[in-house]
């Protein structure tokens, strides 16, 4: 199980949805220019361990708030005290709506490595590529379009429950259409990981 | 607080920095050379480091290690794949790898050790001072056993590495100070023997890494080394010798590879001619001979130069500027296929042996509080895990997560009266465990208790160095739980101990006594060199030369007998002097007038 620590409070920012980048970043920088152990290191040993604990947390906060969509994931980690780990390899399970999708992607796979990898086949799967990644910017969008109303419901003290509901649903529907296009990448041998990471370090 | 100085340990070569009123600069040796080449000759008399090791590289191949940072924190079924180019004996061993010298074994942190102890023996030599602490730099695409013995290596040295910095943050510092570079920048490093690249944004004296990625394993050597094999092929052909097997011929042709390497980075052509037993080896080669065998090389520079694009979330058009670092990067292919990657003339203002050194350095002068306005944010280059059921690594702090940083996670037993938890930490980007590599193993101690009662929260926390600390604590005692911490392919505690001891044994011993022996090295090198010369350019000798000759020889090889060092120095340059016409002569006669332009007493002098 994840602890997860309250990033908003280490901005000193209440836990909207709505931030000003340019300022979370200046906020950074001045928090990091306090509490980095570059700038501690003739403090005693309890002294530099504590200031190493804060710079980190200050990094670890910032990394979850700068980008809109990771500010969504993480506020949802935080209300449900749940582990939404980033980089969590486990697979996500297929959204309902997206299963007819699914099966015709997989068909596509399927009749490409049938086919062994033809240029029309190829042409194919990069076809089903672009759609799915349509289909992720639509809901990122929607995601992101839809902070104001969080914000607005937490200053009102209104129910947010089936907006939360709704919030996890839409990341999960991403989360499986990242993979699956990962998928096709490197059924086309154009992931750049495959080429580059698949070494051992 | 004493001085801290910048070190860059080198896979080729090792240099020393420090900040002078306000700007860095390099420390060079009594000779006034800047570079230590980053070689270290395990002789019987001694050891020799730099230059003095260098002339041992053909004499002495099984005893003079080079490029030991590529055997840094690996394990010996990492090292397979460098084996059949290494001249020096690599001992199988289950953990670190170890190199057999003689009677001897020693470890790579030992022999970066030896290096770092030359480099602060110059610093305090040109300083006047004590020097006991360093920022040594590594490659932004270390990981954290190979951090962890390069600061190994410095406690050996007797140097307290203060801070790891990676390479391409550090010429980003050299290149920040001097307000060279600012906006977003790539700073493309192509070293002796490692890859890296990192993409920052530089504001307001802030120093914040994107992203990075690299290759530990690609660099100038591998340049050398499909040069070497093509020479090899063509020695073949030519006269049909197989001279694979044959280490010191190797050595011969790996130096010969490197010199027409770095002069056909200059001139569209070049000429070797390299003495072997019974023939002289000769070829022209040009530059497209180069970059047709270079090619497949730097093309695998441009995989992670993509990735720590994406990763930073940027187009190449998004990079202001492309500064290049790492003596590699001279070779005109790698300036053609950067620029053509990022669309722009990439730049390299600081000399690109030096310019690691010198960030180094004012991260040094960062630390001693002597700059204020400056500050480095910098990421960890691999992602890393715990070992879940299944073999499957699950991921607790991404790539490129600015640093420090850290990650809890809970744990618990699964049996009754469970006293140990095992964890297994790994770094890396893969799915599953066994692809990534392995950091260490961890043993949390419980009291026995029903299963799932204990509850213990592990802290992962990555320091400014790049270095992992675990701490674990019982939530329901409060108490911090014990760990032990088996490194998969570090030192333990202990040896290092034990190498820091020896280390101080080995320094007490005279420096001079050092001294003598590169002296008498260097002599040795002279007399045969000479004698070699005497041989087969007989018929150049003028009337009365040979005579004149034979005597200097004479009288260096009676002060090489003696202990005096200057005296052998000057009979060592009496020689040199005496065959200054005679070498030359040879020369043109051998070459047709192709090295002229070379002093023939080096030519006659270098390996």
């Amino acid at each position: 199980m994840t602890v997860i620590d309250d990033y908003f409070a280490v901005f000193g920012l209440p836990r909207k949805l709505t931030v000003d980048g340019e300022a979370l970043r200046a906020r950074f920088y001045e928090l990091s220019r306090a509490h980095h152990p570059d700038f501690h290191q003739g403090a005693d040993a309890d002294a530099q361990a504590e200031t190493l604990t804060r710079s980190a947390l200050v990094n670890r906060a910032y990394r979850a708030l700068r980008d809109p969509l990771a500010r969504v994931e993480y506020l949802i980690a935080l209300e449900e005290g749940r582990d939404t780990r980033e980089g969590a390899i486990a697979r996500p399970a297929a959204p309902r709506e997206l299963l007819a999708e699914m099966m015709e992607v997989q068909e596509a796979l399927e009749e490409a490595k049938a086919a062994g990898m033809d240029d029309a086949s190829r042409a194919r799967l990069r076809e089903e590529r672009e759609r799915l990644q349509a289909r992720k910017r639509a809901e990122e969008d929607a995601i992101v379009g839809r902070a104001g109303e969080w914000d607005a419901a937490l200053s009102a003290k209104a129910d947010r429950g089936p907006l939360l509901e709704w919030f996890k649903a839409r990341l999960a529907a991403r989360a499986f259409l990242r993979t699956v296009i990962d998928d096709l990448s490197e059924a086309l041998g154009e992931d750049l990981e495959s080429h580059v990471a698949h070494r051992r370090h | 607080m004493s001085r801290i100085v910048g070190i860059d340990l080198g896979t080729t070569n090792s240099l020393v920095a420090y900040v002078d009123r306000g700007a860095p600069r390099v420390i060079p040796d009594a000779e006034g050379r800047a570079l230590l080449p980053s070689i270290v000759a395990y002789t019987p008399e001694g050891v020799l480091v730099g230059d003095a090791a260098r002339r041992q590289l053909v004499r002495n191949p099984a005893r003079t290690i080079y490029s030991v940072k590529r055997l840094m924190g690996r394990g010996y079924e990492d090292v397979q794949g460098e084996l059949a180019h290494l001249p020096f004996e690599v001992v199988p061993a289950a953990e670190v790898v170890r190199i057999r010298v003689g009677e001897r074994e020693v470890t790579p942190p030992e022999v970066s050790a030896q290096i770092l102890r030359a480099l602060r023996q110059r610093a305090e030599a040109a300083l006047g001072e004590k020097v006991e602490q360093a920022v040594v730099t590594v490659p932004a695409y270390f990981n954290d056993s190979q951090r962890q013995a390069t600061k190994d290596a410095g406690r050996i040295a007797g140097l307290d590495v203060l801070r790891i910095v990676n390479e391409p943050t550090a010429a980003s510092l050299a290149y920040g100070l001097q307000k060279l570079a600012q906006g977003t920048i790539a700073v493309y490093d192509l070293g002796g023997g490692t890859f890296d690249i990192s993409i920052l944004r530089v504001k307001d004296g802030v120093f914040e890494v994107l992203a990075t990625n690299g290759d530990t394993h690609l660099g100038g050597d591998d340049f050398d080394r499909v040069l070497v094999d093509w020479l090899l092929e063509d020695i073949r052909a030519a006269h049909g010798a197989d001279l694979s097997g044959d280490a010191e011929a190797r050595q011969e042709l790996r130096l010969a590879a490197e010199a027409a390497k770095c002069r056909l980075s200059f001139e569209p052509r070049t000429q070797l001619a390299i003495p072997f037993g019974d023939f002289v080896y000769r070829r022209d080669i040009t530059r497209e001979d180069l970059e047709a065998r270079f090619g497949p090389l730097v093309e695998r520079t441009l995989g992670p130069c993509r990735l720590a694009l994406r990763d930073a979330g940027l187009e190449p058009a998004d990079v202001d500027e492309v500064v290049l670092v790492g003596g590699s990067t001279r070779v005109p292919l790698v300036r053609r296929r950067v620029e053509a990657l990022f669309g722009k003339t990439p730049h390299s203002q600081l000399n690109p042996d030096e310019v690691v050194a010198l960030g180094a350095a004012v991260q040094a002068q960062i630390l001693a509080g002597g700059i204020t306005d400056m500050l480095l944010l910098d990421v960890t280059p691999l992602s890393l895990g715990i070992e879940t059921l299944g073999g499957i690594v699950s991921i607790l702090i991404a790539r490129n997560t600015t640093i420090p940083t850290m990650a809890k996670e809970q744990f618990t037993t699964s049996a009754d009266g469970q006293t140990v938890v095992d964890l297994h930490v790994l770094q890396g980007e893969r799915e599953l465990a066994r692809d990534n590599r392995s950091l260490a193993r961890f043993e949390l101690r419980v009291d026995p208790m029903p299963a799932g009662m204990p509850k213990i929260e592990v802290t992962f926390l990555i320091d400014a160095n790049g270095i992992l600390q675990v701490h674990a604590k019982e939530l329901r005692s409060g108490k911090e739980s014990s760990i032990e911490v088996r490194p998969t392919y570090g030192l333990t505690e202990a040896e290092v101990e034990r190498m820091v001891d020896e280390s101080f044994e080995h320094a007490e011993a005279d420096v001079s006594a050092r001294l003598l022996i590169e002296a008498q090295t260097e002599a040795d090198n002279v007399a045969n060199h000479v004698q070699r010369a005497l041989t087969q350019g007989a018929q150049l000798a003028e009337p009365g030369e040979r005579e004149r000759i034979e005597a200097a020889l004479a009288r260096l090889r009676e002060a090489r007998a003696g202990t005096d060092r200057d005296l052998i120095h000057e009979r060592t340059t009496e020689v040199n002097r005496a065959t200054e016409r005679l070498a030359e002569a040879m020369m043109d006669a051998a070459l047709k007038g192709a090295l002229t332009s070379k002093r023939a007493d080096r030519i006659l002098e270098s390996p």
